[in-house]
């Protein structure tokens, strides 16, 4: 019974039903999920809800067996931990103290000045970020990152907690090419030799196809499809759920990559 | 993380960089400190009457055998107002650093969020309506006046945005609209009043230390000691917030919470501010900006440096107030306006050129 179990979770902005009891599991640990969809499916939300930060109508979350709070209470915290798509800009914090403050934020106890963070953390931080191959990055501050390296920072960010489970928000939208790659190879290896339960909020399917064992397709708060990329990406999913003409097929390499050739005939966005 | 690879890090270039970055902190610390001491000493010294530093030290420190009218003007006018300077700047540096923080807005202070209008506005109510409570002093009754409606500003803004689940920004926009509103209703009094309330009510909205004095002093510094352990003792989840809401929400801290209650508290400490001296603008809002680029955003080093720019601010424009025109004392409340409103732009041009 390894990995995230998600039960009849359902979700209501007021009277509007965004998810609607969602029964899905196991997201499988040391593996990243894809989560796939058009915008407005609900793949934002069921990320929020999941992180704790959603209040969730009913519905139950459980890790390896054992029941997760549904709300960020700090006794949850230290399993799950949830990256919006960036890091607010203009920060004036340097790389290593903004992974020591993620790693101390809830450690409770008071910040007087005369208490140093004790080298413990501070090389635990930098274990991290060496981890991470960006331990050059240590001295700069935040507010002069690429948006990359800001992307790398809020893993490490995340890392230092030491996480069950890893939760991002389209962490590539930002990203040049080097940068999406980059940071997708730093999150299999996280999560696989931390045997982490990521899941990733993608636009881009190719990169999900890619880089994803494990993929779920939502579709007006429901969940379509959930299985390995290959199974739930296929041309008739991509048809009904985004309503493209698409053609999946090996590239010379082997590999399967998604073609869209137009808008599916019947589903156009007028019928949707 | 279990998996991870503890490797010993020894005496890592970053992390030894990291120390002496901290070290700097402190050292800066107690440089503005020692600033604030040299400012304090000159505000001391500055005044109508001159005053060598010696017998300034000795009146200080040996009261008992110190000439008795240099006693009375030290004493009596210049160390309430000098000490009263450094207490409210650092009232004002402290709110306006947590404000800025929890509101994630570099425009939050509590000039700007309407505590420095509203309590305006109480004391106006009280000068004009001339309310007397037998055996209580007429500048207590303004201060105490002033201090409830900074209080019910405070308050009316928190539960607003509770109410309404409001966004920072949101919150900083209401902020604006009541100071709009309460400098509204001064100038209704200030139209109604009579001649005489009137000068007293220019006086009070001018921002004033003339009205120093060691009670008030000492109900400022209780207030200013229990606040800024509470504020220390947030230091690190307050930095965690400049990390994003959602992220710091997602670290376990409970951000509402957070933010409800440093406002509240913040709110308080400002409004007994400036309930005893009146209206003193920017202080509050350039004080947060200078410990930032000093100290950076650790809030461990942000909050008491922007405490101490602000006390240091305060001293210096007391001093300016002086000396402006020789003889006069300007309410300094104009003088930081004055020299805060460049200061501000100054900071604002240069970070949005870094930015851009």
């Amino acid at each position: 019974m390894s990995g995230l179990y998600i039960h009849d979770l359902s979700v209501r902005y007021d009277k509007r039903q965004v998810l609607a009891s969602l029964e899905a599991g196991p997201l499988p640990r040391g593996q990243i999920t894809a989560l796939l969809g058009p915008n407005g499916s609900g793949k934002s939300t069921l990320l929020r809800a999941l992180a704790g930060l959603t209040r969730v109508h009913a519905g139950s979350l459980s890790l390896d067996g054992e029941t997760l709070a549904l709300s960020a209470a700090s006794a949850r915290s230290h399993s799950v931990v949830y990256l919006p798509q960036a890091l607010p800009a203009g920060v004036r914090l340097q790389v290593l103290e903004s992974v020591l403050v993620a790693c101390r934020a809830t450690r409770g106890y008071a910040g007087s000045l005369g208490r140093s963070p004790h080298g413990d953390d501070l090389a635990h931080a930098h274990t991290v970020l060496h981890r991470l191959g960006i331990e050059g990055l240590a001295a700069r501050s935040l507010d002069e990152l690429s948006g990359g390296q800001r992307q790398l920072v809020g893993i490490a960010q995340a890392l230092v907690r030491d996480p069950q489970v890893l939760l991002l928000d389209e962490p590539l939208s930002a990203l040049d090419l080097n940068h999406q790659f980059h940071v997708m190879q730093v999150l299999r290896e996280v999560t696989r030799e931390s045997r982490i339960v990521t899941v990733v909020v993608l636009h881009d399917i190719n990169a999900a196809m890619r880089a994803c064992e494990c993929a779920m397709l939502l579709h007006e708060g429901r969940i379509m499809r959930f299985g390995p990329p290959s199974e739930v990406v296929t041309p008739a999913t991509l048809s009904q759920v985004f309503g493209v003409a698409a053609r999946i097929e090996p590239c010379s390499h082997g590999h399967h990559q998604v073609l869209i050739d137009g808008l599916a005939a019947q589903t156009g966005i007028a019928s949707r | 993380m279990a998996t991870l690879p503890h490797q010993a890090v020894p005496q890592d270039i970053s992390v030894r960089h990291y120390r002496r970055l901290t070290h700097r902190r402190v050292m800066w610390l107690f440089a503005v400190t020692a600033l604030i001491v040299c400012s304090l000493l000159f505000d001391l010294r500055t005044g109508p009457s001159g005053l060598p530093l010696m017998a300034l030290l000795h009146t200080v420190f040996e009261r008992a055998s110190a000439d008795p009218a240099t006693s009375v003007i030290v004493w009596q006018i210049r160390l309430p107002y000098a000490v009263m300077a450094l207490l409210v700047g650092a009232s004002l540096g402290l709110s306006g650093a947590e404000m800025q923080t929890v509101l994630n807005n570099p425009l939050a202070s509590p000039y700007t969020l309407g505590v420095s209008a509203a309590a305006a506005f109480g004391a106006s109510l009280a000068i004009v309506l001339d309310i007397a409570i037998p055996g209580v002093s007429q500048t207590w009754i303004v201060s105490a006046n002033a201090f409830i409606f900074a209080l019910l500003c405070a308050l009316m803004l928190d539960s607003v945005a509770r109410w309404r689940g409001m966004n920072t920004a949101g919150v900083v926009l209401l902020g604006i609209a009541l100071v709009f509103a309460f400098h509204a209703l001064v100038s209704l009094m200030q139209f109604v009043a009579s001649a005489d309330a009137l000068q007293g009510l220019v006086f009070w909205t001018l921002g004033s230390l003339a009205r120093a004095d060691w009670p008030k002093i000492s109900v400022l510094a209780v207030a200013l000691a229990l606040a800024l352990p509470l504020s220390m003792r947030n230091a690190w989840t307050l930095t965690a917030l400049r990390l994003g809401e959602d992220r710091a929400a997602s670290f376990g801290i409970d951000v509402r919470r957070l933010r409800l209650s440093t406002l509240l508290r913040v709110s308080v400490l400002s409004a007994l501010a400036v309930s005893f001296v009146g209206t003193i603008g920017f202080v509050g809002l350039i004080a947060p900006h200078i410990a930032r680029t000093l100290f950076g955003e650790d809030h461990r080093f942000y909050l008491p440096g922007s405490m101490l720019i602000g006390a240091l601010t305060l001293s210096l424009a007391s001093i300016a107030s002086k000396l402006i025109i020789p003889g006069v004392l300007i309410p300094v409340g104009i003088v930081t306006a004055l020299v805060g409103i460049p200061l501000f732009l100054g900071i604002v041009v240069r970070s949005q050129g870094q930015v851009g």
